[in-house]
């Protein structure tokens, strides 16, 4: 990953792009459509990470089953985002435990790195509150779903 | 509501061909989707195919031409992972064509 400051202007500069998860996985369309987008903008070859928190954490549990309500459960897909470079999803770790949560009850997310023979490395980031609030900071651009 | 016909069984798809049920889906329909893509599906063709198939049932999602490219080549080696590879096969793009035929809808990130 690139550090520090973010070059603006300059052809072919990356920039931070955030989407930040907010909202349970079913019952509205935010969810499926931060994902939709998060795996449309990766063509882009920006910097992406996404944030899940409050209901959103939810969105990564395991064992997720849409069958009585009659939505694609669209779980699986998160394990695809290391295949778009997609290698950075936090979730704060206040909203679990307000949930009842364990980060045990989060899907097993992992990259294949590459570069080092496919070793898979986890995607899945637990941070606090208040340093997701620094990441949220060092954003260029955030999107909220 | 178009659709394609085989034995006197209707498939109904979008206006881009692509199947709308996809539970629907066989190999004699892949044929006959491929055919209205101008293309002969050989070994090669299949081996994409089901990969694509594979992948989708895994992850619930179509890949992007760029992701297909990359898993082909960790599955099949680097001469399978390359986008002129694909392209030789799927002329009119790789991921959008192969998807048809597939049974899946048009793949997500498709730019």
């Amino acid at each position: 990953m690139n550090d520090g400051k973010a070059t603006n202007g300059a052809a072919g500069a990356k920039k931070r792009f955030m989407y930040v998860n907010r909202k349970a996985p079913y019952g509205t369309i935010y969810a499926l459509e931060s994902l939709e987008v998060v795996l449309i903008s990766a063509a882009f070859e920006q910097d992406v990470s996404l944030a899940f928190l409050d209901d959103g954490v939810y969105q990564l549990t395991k064992g997720q089953n849409t069958t009585a309500i009659g939505m694609k459960n669209f779980s699986p897909t998160f394990k695809a985002l290391g295949d778009y470079e997609i290698k950075k999803l936090y979730v704060e770790k206040e909203s679990l435990d307000e949930r009842g949560l364990a980060p045990e009850d989060l899907m097993q997310i992992t990259y294949e790195d590459e570069d080092e023979d496919y070793a898979e490395k986890p995607l899945i980031h637990i941070v606090s509150r208040s340093e997701l609030t620094e990441i949220l900071a060092r954003q260029d651009v955030l999107f909220n779903f | 509501m178009d659709a394609y016909v085989l034995d006197s069984h209707s498939y109904e798809h979008d206006e881009e061909g692509y199947l709308k049920n996809l539970s629907e889906w066989n190999k004699e329909l892949a044929v006959l989707i491929a055919v209205d893509e101008k293309i002969e599906m050989s070994d090669e063709h299949w081996e994409v195919v089901n990969f694509l198939r594979d992948y989708y049932e895994e992850y619930q999602v179509a890949p992007a031409i760029r992701v297909l490219v990359k898993a082909m080549k960790k599955t099949f080696g680097p001469e399978k992972g390359e986008q002129k590879y694909l392209y030789q096969l799927f002329p009119y793009g790789p991921a959008k064509q192969a998807c048809k035929i597939a049974g899946l809808p048009k793949p997500t990130g498709c730019v």
